[in-house]
């Protein structure tokens, strides 16, 4: 009996650990997911409500069996007699294929002819398989072996036109824990998150004119300790929507906040002012991503059914808070601000850094950041300055099929780094 | 390096102590770690400099050489000690490192394996990313470079954060009692295969692990062994580009480099140039006639590396 209430007791501390786990492993309700759908091949983020519901092809299924599932489980649509759902299947384990096979194999393309009639099985007959309930593997079997051309067909084409099929017929949707990447290439991003040395207990003065990208970022790193401040011109901060879509627990959301440059600057402190929560945008409408380099881009949204407020991060900074970063400085400094002239901003936001901390400023065009920086050079305010582009190429490894991604990202933005130093 | 307690934190006040490492900028490709001591005198071109000096001065700030000549001492990071450790084997640079550090999702509070520690470079940026409750261990199979590893990683600060095992991963894998607790993997190794299918036992489902390769031949061995039971496996290539920024006076009214004839045009003379070269080494273009604009242009460096490795990530497949 009494290893009984120890374990219980055991499972409810794992419980609690697990809600406030930096890394959870499974997707919970309420949850921000992202939706994998065929290896890569579209990218969506949704939020895992009861009502959610996510469209592939023409269909729409509900995302309720992903609640509770693990990141990295794998879906695939079934059909049922309610309809099509989408139903947790274990991977099995592939079979490296000999690559001996490949180099005997001497079939060519030389005697096909793109005519349209080398499928025997017409759509409405395709149709009618998928209504009497036969799987996707069935559908694309019966497809193979009613094509006048599969048998003719060099062996690794006829195993890309399989992939083909099955991503058609019998689509996978992996459940993937989301990553923000908008905006900003992924290089880009971790390339400023490890120039302005970005570590627990460093209070990171951000300007994030991408949508909290950026932010929640650093709050990633910083872990819980320390603070990511979104600084900005004027009174109203942008909005750090994004944020959102991290799952954070409330001990890493509190070291997110805001003030604006004139407040983090002025000799006075300003009055203390009441913690205002950001007003939140009503809907929970969930998007495609844009993932340069990455996916192509899908213009489907997922509906949800039941609109679900998310709670809000970006309280405004506390007084005490900006009394301490007076004082001493802010550790580091991330620009990332794409219409804004980089040396308007910096010349007003690297004198709260304190000295030797580095800073990276994110831009698109490379001219103002050239202005930047001479400006900065000239005025002796930083050293270690540089102008940085990032590059990077994905590639497919295949036997016998290994090269470069057909399609690549051309352009990843130019980051301006820098260590603040002492004028004196 | 990496402050251990809110007290610490990086951005209060840091002023030189006797002990602290600091790291002596003469420019931005002449820069030194140090360590501080009461009697202490580093020596270079400009003449010497006394510790004694500098202790009680804050971070960031000029110290003058017995010539008048000065430096800057700058707080010790990751990035810096990248470019200043001794290279006892060939090093990964910030660009394949910060892609790294995220794509492996590395965030404070992570176990994070690694073989080999080679020169100690990414195992300063890894601790630097899990701190202040996670862990790196690293493994190296040189006795010799591990023993240096301790040193650097003593010397920086970090040593509470990476622990590192005189080990042959290819040949025996990464040990037992770690099955399980590692949230990411990284492998720089000759035959990464060999290493790929004790990772997948040290993993956490859905676990990254992240192989680095110079050559093409070694990343499709190891994606090969990969399939068996990672899945979302990618290879990058990542590079960084440097772009110099000149300010160049453009005479008005002539184009640059049209001023040769001076016999036609009545006087334009081709103008003088002089260069200067600033305490930073970058060469500004002085242009000593009148009536000129002065225009700040970018160009990329004629000198760019070309290749360092192949970053191949994969996850671990979950089969339960």
């Amino acid at each position: 009996m009494e290893h009984s209430k120890e374990d219980q007791a055991k499972s409810e501390d794992q419980k609690i650990n697990k809600a406030q786990d930096p890394n959870p492993r499974f997707a919970s309700e309420g949850c921000s997911v992202l939706l994998d759908v065929n290896d890569g091949d579209r990218l969506v983020f949704a939020r895992l409500s009861g009502g959610a519901i996510f469209k592939i092809g023409n269909t729409n299924y509900s995302l309720k069996p992903l609640i509770g599932a693990p990141f990295g489980s794998l879906f695939q649509v079934e059909t049922g007699e309610d309809g099509s759902f989408l139903s947790r299947i274990l991977p099995v384990k592939k079979e490296s294929t000999s690559v001996n096979v490949v180099d005997d194999d001497a079939r060519d393309n030389r005697e096909l002819i793109d005519d349209n009639e080398s499928q025997n099985l017409t759509c409405e007959e395709i149709e009618a398989m998928r209504r009497e309930g036969a799987k996707g593997d069935e559908i694309i079997e019966a497809l193979i072996a009613n094509s006048k051309t599969f048998d003719k067909k060099f062996q690794l084409s006829q195993e890309k036109y399989k992939l083909k099929k099955q991503k058609k017929y019998a689509p996978k949707v992996l459940l993937r824990r989301p990553f923000a990447r908008r905006f900003i290439r992924v290089d880009a991003l971790s390339l400023l998150l490890t120039m302005a040395n970005v570590t627990a207990y460093s209070d990171v003065l951000v300007v994030d004119m991408v949508g909290g990208l950026v932010t929640g970022a650093v709050a990633e790193r910083l872990g819980g300790t320390g603070y990511v401040c979104n600084t900005y011109k004027g009174d109203s901060p942008s909005s750090v929507d994004m944020v959102k879509m991290f799952n954070f627990t409330d001990k890493i959301r509190e070291r997110i906040v805001h003030s604006s440059i004139n407040e983090l600057s002025s000799a006075k402190t300003a009055p203390p002012e009441e913690n205002n929560q950001q007003d939140s945008s009503a809907s929970d409408m969930v998007e495609d991503v844009s993932v340069t380099a990455e996916a192509r881009v899908d213009d489907i949204a997922v509906r949800e059914s039941k609109i679900t407020k998310a709670p809000q991060p970006g309280a405004k900074a506390s007084k005490e808070a900006v009394e301490m970063w007076k004082e001493n400085g802010f550790s580091s400094l991330i620009m990332a601000a794409q219409d804004q002239d980089p040396w308007t901003l910096a010349k007003d936001v690297l004198p709260l850094l304190s000295y030797s901390a580095p800073f990276a400023i994110y831009h698109q065009y490379l001219q103002p950041l050239a202005t930047c920086m001479h400006n900065l050079q000239q005025g002796k305010m930083a050293i270690n300055l540089q102008i940085t582009e990032p590059w990077l190429r994905e590639y497919q490894v295949l036997p016998s099929r290994t090269h470069p991604h057909m399609q690549m990202s051309s352009f990843g933005g130019y980051v301006l780094s820098g260590i603040r130093i002492s004028t004196t | 390096m990496l402050p251990t307690e809110s007290k610490k934190a990086l951005s209060f006040k840091r002023c030189i102590e006797d002990g602290d490492l600091v790291i002596v900028y003469e420019r931005h490709d002449v820069m030194k770690p140090v360590k501080v001591t009461k009697d202490g005198v580093l020596q270079n071109r400009f003449g010497f400099y006394r510790h004694s000096d500098w202790i009680g001065k804050p971070l960031g700030t000029k110290v003058l050489s017995n010539k008048g000549k000065f430096v800057y001492l700058l707080a010790p990071t990751p990035e810096l000690w990248t470019l200043v450790l001794s290279h006892r084997t060939q090093i990964l640079y910030i660009a394949d490192i910060s892609f790294v550090v995220m794509y492996l999702e590395v965030v404070p509070g992570c176990v994070v394996l690694e073989s080999g520690t080679g020169s100690g470079s990414l195992s300063t940026s890894l601790a630097r990313a899990v701190a202040p409750t996670g862990h790196v261990y690293s493994f190296d199979f040189h006795e010799q470079r591990a023993v240096c590893a301790r040193e650097d990683f003593e010397k920086t600060g970090i040593s509470s954060l990476v622990t590192v095992e005189v080990r042959d991963i290819q040949g025996q894998g990464f040990p037992e009692k770690l099955s399980g607790l590692a949230d990411s993997v990284f492998l720089d190794l000759p035959q990464p295969w060999l290493a790929v299918p004790s990772a997948a036992k040290m993993l956490k489902e859905d676990g990254v692990i992240c192989s680095f390769s110079p050559c093409i031949e070694q990343v499709q061995r190891t994606c090969e062994v990969l399939r068996s039971d990672f899945i979302e496996i990618r290879t990058f290539e990542v590079l960084l580009r440097t772009y110099e920024v000149k300010e160049m006076k453009v005479e008005t009214g002539a184009m640059i480099g049209e001023s040769h004839d001076e016999e036609d045009n009545g006087g334009q003379r081709p103008s003088k140039r002089k260069h200067i070269s600033n305490d930073d080494g970058y060469a500004i273009s002085q242009d000593n006639s009148s009536s000129a604009t002065s225009t700040v242009m970018a160009r990329p460096c004629s000198e760019a590396r070309g290749h360092t490795g192949y970053l191949t990530f994969a996850r671990l497949q979950c089969l339960s």
